[in-house]
């Protein structure tokens, strides 16, 4: 099936239906194998077992972000091509980044206690990603108060086009400014500063929870369209009893 | 595997994802079934999309 078909909605949910339970079956024993080797990994020689807070929450930071790209990608199909699937997509990937960015707020939190004396400091990263919940929680709003769905959409694809200026400044904020917060030590030119016996269960639990957004995304995408269904079939429906 | 002095913080970190990601997954599956059944029901009533309509 070429690709482009995809974008039909009916054929869209057959390849969702058949996917999906393979998608979860790789979830669940991703998630098996990287818990295992994350409570096995060292500790480390600072931080101590703290460092297993570390396995939720990088992961759930990446998706955060991960989550307001993927909208700002969906933003473009629907404002250049008005295509309904992009708006589905872009609306189903919020409340997931909502929800990824609301755990590596609380995980760092948690963490930030017992490694740096404090839950919270208003430092450079820490408050560019809380700025990325408030987005995620303004296109939620503009998603479910808006009376036409397609109203909503466009002020939700401008609006995550315009947040996505905050992306480059969450992940370059440690660069640009003095922060509290670590600077990059996974992806850099000179290569991870990680040891391999914490770094390797770090990306397998990456890789779960990648698979994890994946499968949810496709599921809630799946219900959006069910949704749309029944709501054009009660349209219908009320024409038809006043006509 | 001893989780050393700071065992509470790490507890309480794993606690809030996994309550966090089980409402996630919970919300999808009853809207998922939820939405079915209203389209159950409409298809029972005879209400069809134009695009199901013949002719």
């Amino acid at each position: 099936m070429p690709v482009i078909d995809l974008a039909n909605p009916t054929r869209f949910l057959t390849v969702v239906n058949r996917v999906l339970p393979w998608l979860i079956a790789a979830t669940v024993i991703l998630f098996a194998v990287g818990l295992f080797r994350a409570m096995n990994a060292p500790d480390d020689y600072q931080q101590g077992a703290t460092v297993k807070i570390m396995f939720l929450h990088v992961p759930a930071a990446w998706l955060g972000m991960f989550g307001w790209g993927l909208m700002s990608v969906a933003a473009l199909g629907t404002l250049v091509w008005r295509h309904p699937l992009a708006d589905v997509a872009g609306k189903a990937a919020a409340p997931l980044g909502a929800a990824f960015t609301f755990i590596c707020l609380v995980t760092g939190s948690l963490w930030g206690r017992p490694t740096w004396g404090t839950y919270w400091v208003w430092d450079a990263r820490l408050t560019s990603m809380l700025v990325l919940l408030l987005l995620y929680f303004g296109v939620l709003a503009l998603y479910w108060t808006a009376e036409e769905p397609g109203r909503g959409a466009r002020a939700a694809a401008i609006l995550s086009l315009v947040g996505a200026v905050n992306l480059p400044i969450i992940k370059f904020s440690v660069d640009w400014w003095n922060t509290l917060h670590q600077p990059a030590s996974i992806f850099r030119m000179d290569g991870s500063t990680i040891d391999p016996a914490i770094l390797t269960p770090l990306l397998i639990m990456a890789l779960a929870f990648t698979l994890l957004f994946v499968t949810l995304h496709l599921a809630v995408m799946r219900n959006e369209i069910l949704r749309r269904r029944v709501r054009s079939m009660r349209l219908i429906q009320a024409q038809e009893l006043h006509a | 595997m001893s989780l050393g002095p700071h065992a509470d913080f790490i507890v309480a970190a794993y606690a809030v994802t996994l309550f966090v990601v089980a409402l996630l997954v919970g919300w999808v599956v009853l809207d998922y079934f939820a939405q079915r059944r209203i389209l159950g029901d409409l298809e029972e009533r005879g209400v069809t999309r134009r695009s199901q309509r013949k002719g």
